[in-house]
């Protein structure tokens, strides 16, 4: 009976540390310690509804910061329609930030960086892969992991010349016709992208 | 709702023909059938019985083709909702997930479907709204609800009609893409104060099952605030920060930026979910309709032969009494 006893506190014991088990799921595993004041905060207030799911249950983990530099980058390309470029490692990459643009390589300092309309360029050995990004942001992570999210880009090859000088020419007129403010702003960024596709195609 | 007025009717209707006794005080309200009694007819007519199978049958197609159009249309924004994952994860990386802030001004966005027959994701995305809003309500804390979509304006206007900021519906008029949603958010943005942005959907796990969640999305106050205090923002300070004059001013745009694309991906996650509870509403309808129509067909049946029983017993009994 005492053998049985045993048996029992060890299944209890982890069955309370086992989460709930999905065996045929590719899923993460489900809450991490760090939700675990909102769990018990819903669970007091509201105990007949089970709490909803938070984003971090349906999230790899990230790496953490290792002690020597790695030697490639991870890079991830985020757009709202796809994802271009998701875990890829690579030797250097270059992003058009606001400031200019700005070479990112393994070991990098922690940064968040607000991007301008402009080219990305993904190194990783002898390939060079372009991309058009239309702005957006971009995180570098101290485990050299590189974020970056935008809401266009396009590889250079796609980019039509003609269209880009009509749009310039076009936009460009309309900034110097703009009476209100906002006619203004709409724009100049219409000019800013514009230049931004001309330079990237000439430069 | 459809199904269950349809069981109601059945049973009301199939009660007096289970019965023992041939004759029966009609009780349902079907008056042709008593026009027939009159006629000489001892039992319920097969013309109603008919009546009644071939508008079950017409459910039944309807409810079919509805989930052959669910089906399609779940296959076309489905990948598209997946496409859409990469783009939130960056952001909770960075910034973490911090559902249990404690914050003045919360403001609850709740996602729904416009048009019904979906399942119960409607509901429950009301629910955990209203569950949310309990939490974070207290003596100096104050929670209001924007809400997407006709379903849960028309549930929370019941009974949370002060607390509701802005409706928006017919999102689902154009096929969703990130410029509707990016104006949506600048709407929300510009009209509500806010802290911390609650955004309730249904995350589609497959096809039958669809995941209440709640992401949050924090003003660039609080996220300047957490940062200090330390905890799960702490490491914030450790980045540098690249563009813009000011670190509040790229953290504003961040947080924008982080808003309409988790706005985005939430918009996408619950119209799949919508989609996806669609077709099995519609299969189990149908289903259901099939059921009744098998106990439907089996009733006119012996109807049908319980009337030429009777027929040819009255005949029967004719000649017999003709004879001796």
């Amino acid at each position: 009976m005492f053998r049985q006893a045993s048996r029992f506190l060890i299944n209890r014991s982890s069955a309370a540390t086992m989460r709930w088990r999905r065996p045929f799921s590719t899923e993460p595993p489900v809450e991490t310690a760090v939700d675990s004041k909102f769990f018990d905060a819903w669970k007091q207030t509201i105990p007949n509804i089970d709490p909803p799911k938070t984003p971090l249950a349906f999230m790899k983990p990230r790496p953490p910061t290792p002690s020597t530099i790695p030697s490639k980058l991870t890079v991830n390309l985020a757009l709202p329609y796809n994802s271009l470029v998701s875990a890829k490692e690579v030797d250097m990459i270059i992003v058009p930030a606001t400031t200019g643009q700005m070479g990112v390589l393994p070991g990098h300092v922690a940064t968040i960086a607000e991007l301008k309309p402009g080219v990305l360029s993904v190194h990783d050995g002898n390939e060079v892969t372009k991309y058009f990004l239309s702005s957006g942001f971009a995180f570098i992570h101290a485990n050299s992991v590189a974020d970056i999210i935008a809401v266009e880009a396009t590889p250079l090859e796609q980019i039509d010349p003609t269209l880009v000088q009509k749009g310039l020419a076009e936009f460009t007129q309309k900034l110097s016709s703009a009476s209100s403010d906002e006619e203004k702003a709409e724009a100049q960024i219409g000019v800013d992208v514009h230049s931004a596709l001309n330079a990237a195609l000439t430069g | 709702m459809a199904m269950a007025a349809l069981r109601r009717e059945g049973r009301r209707f199939a009660a007096p023909l289970i019965s023992p006794q041939p004759i029966n005080p009609l009780r349902s309200s079907i008056s042709p059938a008593e026009d027939q009694a009159f006629l000489g007819v001892r039992s319920i007519s097969t013309q109603i019985v008919r009546n009644r199978m071939k508008s079950v049958r017409n459910i039944q197609k309807i409810t079919k083709a509805m989930k052959m159009v669910a089906a399609s249309k779940l296959r076309a924004i489905q990948t598209r909702a997946e496409n859409s994952r990469g783009l939130w994860q960056p952001f909770t990386a960075l910034l973490g997930d911090t559902p249990s802030v404690d914050v003045k001004k919360n403001v609850i966005v709740t996602i729904s479907s416009d048009k019904g027959l979906c399942g119960g994701i409607n509901s429950t995305s009301v629910k955990i709204s209203r569950a949310l809003h309990k939490l974070n309500s207290g003596p100096d804390k104050e929670s209001k609800y924007v809400v997407l979509g006709e379903k849960a304006k028309a549930q929370l206007l019941r009974d949370s009609k002060k607390d509701i900021e802005l409706c928006l519906t017919e999102l689902q008029k154009n096929p969703l893409n990130y410029t509707q949603v990016s104006v949506i958010a600048d709407d929300v943005l510009k009209n509500v104060e806010y802290d911390a942005l609650r955004i309730v959907f249904n995350k589609f796990q497959s096809v039958v099952s669809f995941l209440p969640t709640t992401a949050t999305v924090l003003s660039p106050e609080v996220v300047e605030r957490e940062a200090e205090s330390g905890g799960k923002l702490g490491e914030l300070d450790n980045y540098e920060i690249e563009g813009g004059e000011t670190k509040s001013e790229v953290l504003q745009n961040l947080t924008e930026f982080q808003f309409s694309c988790v706005m985005f991906n939430a918009v996408l996650e619950n119209a799949c979910s919508e989609q996806g509870a669609r077709m099995s509403a519609m299969d189990s309808s149908s289903r259901n309709a099939g059921d009744m129509l098998d106990r439907l067909t089996l009733t006119y049946n012996r109807t049908r032969q319980a009337s030429i029983t009777t027929e040819l017993i009255e005949i029967i009994s004719g000649a017999s009494a003709l004879e001796g």
